[in-house]
């Protein structure tokens, strides 16, 4: 005799959202994404940056920026990863980023942390007295003139680029480059290349 | 069904003894060899070429017995079912270019199933890296997502540390492939340097033991378990954890289910076992696993296939998650209560902390009436036409017990999870997570040289078969005693069941009424066939082949009316399973 059929079975009352974690069956269903700044301490040696943009793509984690640059020991690179992910997405990016071979340290960085990123922003040169004025107000300079453009560098966070080039708008923009986010944390704590933290 | 005179028995007196390894190194090719003769490597699977060829000349004078096979992804396959099978890295050798991507597909299987396997590839020449030179590919680039990690050699006096490197990572920690492309220039290079014994990084985290805490809390929740259940993965197998796993169940009178690569993890005639889980897993399995309230989950990596849709997968349930990847955690289901560290070690600091068994007669109970309730069964309107499930049941009875199966993929590879009975880790050697046609016929091979005195059987579909049949060659030429039964439907038969189920039978592309007659291809390649039509011819026709001193071909011509249940359509809720075509229609 076979047992019941499919609509006839024993059932339970839970439920669990798409990213598998348990849920209250009446509740809101998923985690939002939230920006998360990751930190990695790696090896200085070919391949490195492939091996970890090769990890995320693949992955299908959401990269908002990724810098990379040697640190004060010539042997390692740091770099800095802005991620949007919902949280399971955060955790198991920083999960999978440690188990590549020359990732010696990953950490989060509080939100709190020291931010910078870059931006060269050149325009038309047929008002550049007005060009450097706006420059000023971000901080920032006239690094090349011509007779046709000029060029300005803005250093600063990524709310603060995005309002100086919203504010250079009036000039007419030929071009745009950004270096995506370079981030510490404040005060003296310092990523430890001897200790691998582990959490789940 | 004569024997081919060409090939002649190999006589063992005959066998030139070896000489028993590389003496001295001199050049980055010698080196390499002594660092896997350094790690144990007893037996390489390969195929010859121009920019692996130093390797292979150091390999003349090695104590290593190279297998030469038809095709590099046989070579891939046979050297992971050697590490599944012996619990070693398995060495898969291919020269650069096509060799390094026909290796590609067995990598790739290896790191799904998270087989220890090491692939050594040839490459070009330093100087022509780069410049797209004859057979040069990206062979680490290629492999960098499919492997657990991969050198490029560019020195001599470092290539032979590479491979130890490669070697250690592969074994150590979560298993899985790694790979060595290897330049002309450095192996042929000149280099005095012995390699260092395998030694895993120190970036890489190799967890034994989980958080105590973490195993006290979770003991708990087990104790206070009113339907508690224990999922055995793959994980168990790797680490040797099975007899402890067994051990706890017993005490604890726990319910066991596994996963597909668990199959063997727990044995599957103990009243504790209620089978498989998953797609097609047992009735009693995904009944259990749908309404516990405690999930035990060691050594797995909750696969779609196990879980179908995650959000009804044990959805009342805690899970206590014991796993040696910390990455594997809440990645698909999350751990209530983490337990990272290896299975064998974290089983025992849990059976240390447990004070009391859960209580759950009433549980057990009611696993038994599943059990009962959906047994693993097919129709049998007198047998005829011959049923495959049928064809594995009686190999099965007739096997030595802890015979080995390996298989290709489709639905015989589910006949062969489902009606074959498991009772011993590393008995089952399948491609579980990437799921190769072309798996079964070099996986035997490599399963029979890693334990040439356990009787190996592999069940292969048509289709997979035909996709490694030139492997029957090696199989002869090395005289293995392997049996083969292709449960032949002239189909690729999983294919055409769901395009019967959802795609209201547009057969398209499924159907092989052209395959050629198996048995005679068998003797073509010098093994014995057979062919095996009738229900009543079974039993004799498996002792035939079962004796026949060497590879054997049993050509089953099934049902091809067959399909496998009971089944959980994709992404679909365990616990409605469908035990017949017209419950498809129900869910
Ligand atoms: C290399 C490869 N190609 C395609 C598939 C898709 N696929 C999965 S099962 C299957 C059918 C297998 O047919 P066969 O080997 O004859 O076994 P059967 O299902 O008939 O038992 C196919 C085509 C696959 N798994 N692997």
């Amino acid at each position: 005799m076979p047992g019941p059929a499919p609509d006839q079975r024993m059932r339970p009352e839970g439920r669990r959202n798409t990213q598998g974690i348990r849920i209250d069956p009446e509740a809101e269903a998923t985690h939002e994404p939230r920006m998360a700044v990751l930190s990695a301490l790696v090896k200085h040696e070919p391949g490195v940056l492939s091996e970890v943009s090769s990890l995320f793509s693949r992955r299908q984690f959401n990269i908002e920026s990724l810098t990379v640059g040697p640190t004060q020991d010539g042997d390692t690179a740091r770099m800095t990863i802005v991620i949007e992910e919902p949280e399971p997405g955060v955790q198991q990016a920083k999960k999978q980023l440690r188990k590549l071979i020359p990732v010696i340290d990953v950490e989060e960085l509080e939100s709190a942390a020291m931010r910078r990123e870059l931006a060269l922003i050149k325009v038309a040169g047929d008002r550049p007295g007005d060009v450097q004025a706006v420059a000023e107000m971000y901080g920032g300079d006239a690094v090349d003139a011509s007779k046709d453009a000029v060029t300005v560098e803005i250093t600063g966070s990524k709310q603060k680029i995005d309002a100086a080039i919203e504010a250079f708008e009036q000039f007419d923009v030929l071009e745009i480059v950004r270096t995506g986010a370079a981030a510490l944390e404040r005060g003296s704590k310092t990523m430890d290349s001897t200790t691998m933290e582990s959490d789940n | 069904m004569s024997e081919r005179a060409s090939i002649p028995k190999r006589d063992p007196e005959e066998v030139p003894e070896r000489e028993n390894g590389i003496e001295e190194v001199t050049t980055g090719s010698q080196s390499v060899i002594a660092a896997l003769e350094q790690a144990g490597v007893e037996h390489a699977f390969g195929v010859q070429g121009g920019a692996i060829m130093p390797v292979y000349d150091a390999l003349y004078d090695s104590s290593i017995n190279h297998i030469t096979m038809a095709h590099e992804q046989g070579a891939a396959h046979a050297a992971d079912a050697y590490g599944i099978v012996t619990g070693e890295p398995g060495l898969a050798m291919a020269t650069s270019g096509p060799g390094a991507t026909n290796l590609v597909t067995g990598i790739a299987d290896a790191a799904m199933d998270s087989d220890p396997l090491i692939a050594l590839t040839g490459q070009v020449a330093t100087d022509f890296v780069g410049n797209d030179a004859f057979q040069e590919t990206d062979t680490t680039g290629i492999t960098m997502p499919i492997t657990k990690q991969n050198y490029f050699a560019d020195h001599s006096d470092t290539v032979g540390d590479d491979v130890s490197e490669a070697f250690a990572l592969a074994e150590k920690g979560r298993q899985g492939p790694t790979l060595v492309d290897l330049p002309k220039d450095i192996t042929k290079g000149e280099t005095d340097q012995w390699p260092n014994p395998p030694k895993t990084p120190e970036t890489h985290d190799e967890p034994v033991e989980a958080d105590e805490s973490a195993v006290e809390a979770a003991v708990t929740a087990l104790e206070d378990a009113e339907r508690p259940l224990i999922l055995s993965g793959g994980g168990v197998v790797k680490s040797e954890a099975s007899e402890e796993l067994r051990s706890f169940a017993h005490e604890q009178e726990i319910p066991v289910i596994t996963t597909m690569p668990g199959l063997g993890t727990f044995p599957e005639t103990d009243d504790l076992s209620l089978g498989m889980a998953g797609m097609h897993g047992t009735g009693a399995a995904n009944m259990a696993v749908t309404n516990c309230d405690v999930l035990l989950g060691v050594g797995t990596r909750f696969d779609d296939r196990l879980t179908g849709g995650v959000d009804t997968f044990a959805p009342d349930a805690d899970i206590i998650h014991v796993e040696i990847d910390p990455a594997e955690i809440s990645k698909n289901i999350e751990a209530d209560y983490p337990l990272v560290g290896d299975a064998k070690r974290v089983l025992e600091q849990i059976d240390d902390a447990m004070t009391d068994a859960p209580e759950a007669d009433q549980w057990r109970e009611q696993c038994q009436i599943w059990t009962e309730e959906y047994p693993l069964t097919y129709e049998t309107p007198d047998d005829e036409p011959l049923k495959p499930q049928y064809v594995v049941e009686t190999f099965d009875e007739l096997a030595d017990d802890d015979a080995i199966v390996t298989t290709g993929v489709g639905q015989h590879q589910m006949w062969a999870a489902q009606f074959w009975t498991y009772e011993y880790p590393r008995t089952w050697v399948s491609s579980n997570g990437l799921g190769t046609m072309g798996y079964g016929v070099p996986s035997a091979i490599g399963a029979k040289i890693g334990a040439p005195d356990t009787e190996v059987v592999a069940f292969d579909g048509d289709g997979s078969f035909l996709m490694t049949i030139q492997e029957l060659s090696v199989a002869v030429r090395e005289n293995l005693d392997i049996t083969y039964v292709v449960l032949n439907n002239e189909a690729i038969g999983m294919v055409r069941q769901w395009q019967d189920g959802f795609y209201e039978g547009r057969r398209m592309a499924s159907e092989y009424p052209w395959v050629p007659e198996f048995d005679k291809l068998a003797e073509a390649f010098g093994a014995r066939g057979f062919r095996l039509e009738e229900p009543e011819d079974v039993e004799e026709t498996i002792q035939a082949a079962r004796e026949y001193d060497g590879p054997a071909v049993i050509d089953a011509i099934i049902d091809p009316a067959e399909n496998v249940f009971p089944m959980v359509p994709s992404g679909g809720d365990n616990g409605l399973f469908a035990l017949n075509e017209q419950h498809l229609e129900m869910i």
